[in-house]
């Protein structure tokens, strides 16, 4: 099997050594169905095991292995190498948007704070209880929801949005998509709850619809969508409160 | 492996600093489809610029047909007309790009079933030919 | 209680300006632009003086300036906001935009009412 040398640059940051990020360049013999994740391992493995990265499923169902290869998000378990151009070096960097800890290495507490904040639970006013048996739901009131619900936290979309790194405290694409996925579940009647996170200035107001989002998400959850859809029913729901204030939720 | 030289005489053990990344200026031109996003949301210029443009050409009706004409005379200046196509092109990019992300914010259900993307946008050209009809309607209607 | 309007009510203002000027502008504009100066449909300043007059088309043309304005009002907002990160501005640049497309929305109910 012809094994091939491609050359990968990666960004390095090791605070103990360095105060700004450095590339580093390593030469690595690919095989034909390698991964961008498989490089990395095989980097880890042979040549630096100080390269520090996040992996886990190496299938595309954790969202642990989000970088940015090429100057887009990606995630490096689902990325062929072979499918990248051969003529330059193949650059992997942290994922945009986050502060970086280490090499590749971004911190996400911020994004969980921001997931906490929309309440991706689902609420009742009044529980059943289990002797009465299961909350029943038709496929269709399965499927107004579904797609919402593949979201894996990658958190690609979040370094494919722009106003992420504009505005700190933008809530950002998937929080807003996972309060969506509960809003429009058919056993949940929380949506005026998770209001106060959304329809805020920091909620989708911050949005401004670029779409890169959308285009990024590996699981095609479709954010751009489920912030724009949210739009419309905030609004209705402020002009009803406005026009008609006696009516309860 | 060996241990990593402590180059750096700013490091406190145990409390390494974060490397925090700050947008250019220019981020907008950093990447093909941010700049596809700014120049839509620039279009909003050339809405305006027509709203207004339409109530200066009502302001020389006002005047009197002199006026009217002098107006109409100062258009046809190939500078008048190099910038209106340009301000023309723009309201189209914004018409297009309008109506193509229509499905993202209107889902729509038709009994059970959710009407597909493609459905909903040719629903709203429909409403452009429509509506543009009208407008030429208004313009070309004789009275009497 | 009085409900100051929050950003619900100016996407409102923009999303339904934009959707009119989507679908009414680029006629219009092909009409105002060439059509007329360059002679393709009648410039007949009579006829066009006496269908502009009518009370519904000034209720039209001023519902149409006053929609897109406010359209463009919100949207180069946002533009300034994260296009130049003029965050520091905020207020001013929502003055700036709401208040002039305020100013000028006036301006042209003044002009309408009066017009021709």
């Amino acid at each position: 099997m012809a094994q091939e040398t491609v050359t990968f640059e990666v960004r390095r940051y090791r605070p103990e050594r360095e105060e700004q990020p450095v590339w580093e360049r390593f030469e690595v013999p690919v095989r034909e169905e390698w991964m961008v994740l498989d490089a990395l391992n095989h980097i880890k493995d042979h040549v630096d095991g100080s390269l520090s990265y996040r992996w886990s499923c190496r299938m595309g169902v954790c969202g642990s292995c989000g970088m940015t290869v090429n100057g887009d998000p990606v995630l490096t378990c689902a990325t062929y190498v072979a499918a990248l151009p051969r003529d330059r070096p193949v650059r992997v960097e942290p994922l945009a948007a986050f502060p970086v800890v280490r090499d590749l290495v971004v911190d996400i507490r911020d994004f969980l704070a921001k997931l906490k904040q929309v309440k991706p639970w689902l609420i009742r006013r009044e529980e059943k209880s289990p002797a009465e048996g299961e909350y029943l739901q038709t496929p269709e009131e399965l499927a107004d929801y579904k797609q919402y619900s593949m979201c894996i936290n990658c958190l690609l979309c979040y370094a494919a949005c722009p106003i992420v790194p504009l505005e700190p405290e933008f809530v950002g694409p998937a929080a807003i998509a996972l309060a969506q996925r509960y809003n429009l579940d058919s056993r949940d009647q929380g949506a005026a709850e998770r209001m106060a996170a959304l329809s805020t200035e920091h909620g989708v107001w911050a949005c401004t619809f670029v779409g890169d989002c959308s285009v990024v998400c590996p699981k095609h959850v479709d954010p751009a969508g489920a912030i724009q859809r949210y739009k419309v029913s905030a609004t209705a729901d402020w002009f009803r409160s406005v026009l008609m204030p006696w009516r309860g939720r | 492996m060996s241990e990593p030289a402590r180059a750096n005489p700013r490091y406190t053990p145990y409390h390494p600093r974060w490397h925090r990344r700050r947008m250019p200026i220019f981020w907008w031109l950093g990447r093909l489809s941010y700049t596809r996003f700014i120049t839509r949301e620039l279009t909003s210029l050339a809405v305006a610029y027509t709203a207004l443009f339409l109530l200066a050409a009502l302001c020389a009706l006002a005047y009197g047909e002199a006026d009217w004409e002098a107006f109409l005379a100062r258009l046809r200046h190939p500078g008048w007309v190099a910038f209106h196509v340009g301000v023309f092109l723009f309201l189209l990019f914004h018409t297009v790009t309008w109506l193509g992300l229509a499905p993202k914010a209107l889902v729509l259900k038709v009994g059970r079933r959710r009407l597909p993307d493609a459905a909903v946008v040719a629903g709203h050209y429909a409403a452009w030919a429509a509506a543009s009809a009208l407008v030429l309607a208004f313009f070309l209607w004789r009275t009497g | 209680m009085i409900r100051l309007p929050r950003e619900p009510f100016f996407w409102a203002l923009f999303s339904s300006g934009g959707m009119l000027a989507a679908l009414v502008l680029p006629a219009l504009a092909a009409i105002l632009f060439f059509a007329l100066p360059l002679g393709w449909l009648s410039a007949d300043h009579g006829a066009l003086l006496e269908r502009f007059a009518h009370p519904l088309a000034r209720l039209v043309v001023f519902g149409l300036v006053a929609l897109c304005l406010f359209h463009w009002a919100h949207r180069f907002r946002y533009t300034l906001y994260d296009g130049l990160q003029l965050y520091h501005l905020s207020a001013l640049i929502a003055v700036l935009c709401y208040g002039g497309a305020t100013l000028a929305t006036l301006g042209a109910a003044w002009f309408l009412v009066a017009f021709p």
